[in-house]
């Protein structure tokens, strides 16, 4: 079973995220979980959602503590939250930021394994907001396999609807665009 | 055909609520129940289910709508949770004297003080006494599937009595996970028209809840006991259609490797599933420890109860809700437990444990410490019951 921790700030759309990881999970056949962090939502406030996929059925409703991948929708973040929190040994921060790698590391001092792509330029360019929740899932793809991108065009389109199609492409442009760096 | 689908669980319980073609909706949003009469007024204004809904102005109003729609021969659905509970308990205790198979769903929350908006079962046992009949989830498939059935129980002849489904409020309302959910034909099939004992009609005029004097009050509240106690034999029938026509069977305590166990943790709603996790990881570590999860809590089903714990040597009994009587018995449901093991000249080392108040979160790691300290303590040791996983 992986576990994977989203977050963002109110109203970018962590919770989106993690619903659609679970939806295009649970297409392919797999068995998943979504669920935010439990309580008031404010708008720009730091909020977390989690995601459990897993072969066989999940039947813990314990939180997250101990998550294999953690997305950081929004890289502002990373002064007030600790990301790495909990992170599993050889587990990875797949991370939204202009920024490359080495310069993360030494600014954020993250120490976990790293995927960077830079999420809001490719949402603004593709859709013209700096929204990056669904182009944040091509990373997603691209770095865990734990969903493929053909599952995640169901969920998109039902939960989008006519934008569907661009939400896909920024997340197409991000699975090619990330990338991983280890150590 | 059922469809396996990716969806939250409230937005299932109203689905399944709308395909069972509800007549009537009262209700008032409060959390973490919000999202399924959200989802039922969404389904009205799209024009996909002809219900009225009403949006009342608070839950003591809501369940007034539901007690004249019922009597009026509608088919009924309400949801709460906590003080929504509390603010229409009044009525609560009329709609199931007065017989009205109204269906409620309850997303379990702590009630204030302090202000919580997360889960325990405060709400469920403050309506332990309300003369409904109560149903507990411990799979979002399940709060699903007792929703459907939750209308034909209480529309039943025999019964014709209120019914209360309750689900775990976040740790399973606001949970997307795989569901089955069934189509309308499906239903249609399984869920006849509702077709009422007696029913408020101006062409032929009936009073019903008039003031009961002191010749009458005690035979009215002997035959609601009488009939709530009766429901159970409709209830595992309604279980067993269920199972026939949809492949999915519900018990009314459903148990996980309790056959040859010593220890068995007896709990109720989803943290049951946590606690089935526990049991596999100390079933590799060689110790016999099963779970029973209790899916009724009125009427209780006492009997099925010491079936299947009477032969466990000692017993984890775990609580969400508070009684606060200073110590001297145990919780709510340990209560319930400990009274049908003497009743049966049963006496396990049984200790009761008060978790996940105000949405604490119950663990792995809690379980198997809980199943330790049973183990371990000596039978004189054990208080009626303890906090565990406190800051002191």
């Amino acid at each position: 079973m992986i576990e994977i921790r989203f977050h963002g700030r109110g109203g970018q759309g962590a919770v989106t995220s993690a619903e659609l990881t679970a939806q295009a999970a649970i297409e392919e056949g797999k068995f998943a979980q979504a669920f935010p962090s439990f309580g008031p939502e404010r708008r720009g406030a730091p909020v977390m959602a989690f995601v459990r996929v897993g072969e066989a059925p999940i039947v813990t409703r314990e939180k997250v503590y101990e998550p294999d991948i953690v997305i950081v929708l929004d890289p502002t973040l990373l002064k007030i939250v600790n990301v790495e929190d909990g992170l599993k040994n050889g587990g990875i921060v797949i991370l939204n930021t202009p920024k490359d790698a080495s310069e993360v590391r030494r600014e954020s001092g993250i120490k976990a394994r790293l995927a960077t792509v830079d999420g809001s330029r490719i949402a603004v360019e593709t859709m013209r907001v700096p929204i990056a929740n669904t182009t944040m899932l091509g990373a997603l793809v691209k770095v865990t396999g734990i969903i493929s991108m053909s599952c995640l065009q169901g969920p998109i389109k039902r939960r989008f609807g006519p934008i569907g199609e661009k939400n896909l492409s920024a997340c197409s442009r991000a699975f090619e665009e990330t990338r991983i760096v280890e150590e | 055909m059922s469809e396996r689908v990716g969806i939250e669980v409230s937005l299932a319980v109203a689905e399944a609520v709308g395909l069972c073609d509800v007549d009537v909706v009262a209700a008032y949003p409060i959390t973490p129940q919000t999202h399924i009469v959200e989802h039922l007024s969404e389904l009205v204004a799209e024009g996909r289910l002809d219900a009225e809904f009403i949006p009342v102005e608070s839950e003591h109003s809501a369940m007034s709508a539901c007690v004249g729609s019922s009597a009026a021969g509608a088919r009924t659905f309400t949801s709460t949770s906590s003080q929504g509970y509390a603010l229409m308990s009044e009525v609560c205790f009329i709609a199931s004297t007065l017989r009205l198979p109204i269906v409620m769903a309850v997303a379990n929350r702590a009630l204030s003080a302090p202000i919580s908006i997360w889960n325990d079962h405060a709400d469920l046992m403050f309506a332990r006494d309300s003369g409904w009949i109560q149903l507990v989830a411990t799979s979002g498939q399940q709060a699903v599937d007792l929703s459907v059935m939750a209308f034909r129980i209480a529309e039943d002849k025999r019964v014709s009595l209120p019914v209360q489904v309750n689900l775990d409020g976040f740790i399973m309302s606001h949970v997307i996970e795989p569901l089955f959910l069934p189509d309308a034909e499906e239903i249609k099939r399984f869920l006849p028209p509702f077709q009422p004992l007696l029913r408020l009609d101006p062409a032929r005029p009936i009073t019903i809840g008039p003031v009961g004097m002191p010749d009458v009050y005690t035979e009215a509240r002997k035959a609601h006991d009488e009939v709530l106690k009766a429901s159970k034999a409709v209830i595992l029938e309604v279980f067993d259609e269920f199972a026939k026509q949809f492949g999915r069977r519900y018990e009314l305590i459903e148990t996980y490797r309790v056959e040859d166990a010593d220890t068995i943790i007896v709990a109720m709603g989803s943290i049951s599933q946590t606690a089935s996790t526990a049991v596999d990881a100390m079933r590799e570590k060689g110790l016999r420890v099963g779970m029973a999860s209790i899916c009724l809590f009125r009427p209780f089903p006492a009997a099925e109860l010491a079936g299947v714990i009477g032969r466990a040597k000692n017993l984890v009994l775990l609580d969400r809700a508070t009684v606060f009587a200073g110590g001297e018995i145990s919780g709510p449901v340990a209560l319930e437990v400990k009274s049908a093991l003497f009743d049966r000249g049963l006496s396990p080392k049984v200790a009761n444990f008060l978790v996940g108040l105000g949405g604490r979160d119950v663990t792995q790691q809690n379980f198997e410490e809980m199943v330790e300290r049973v183990v371990t303590a000596k039978n004189g040791d054990l208080p009626p019951y303890e906090f565990i996983n406190v800051r002191e």
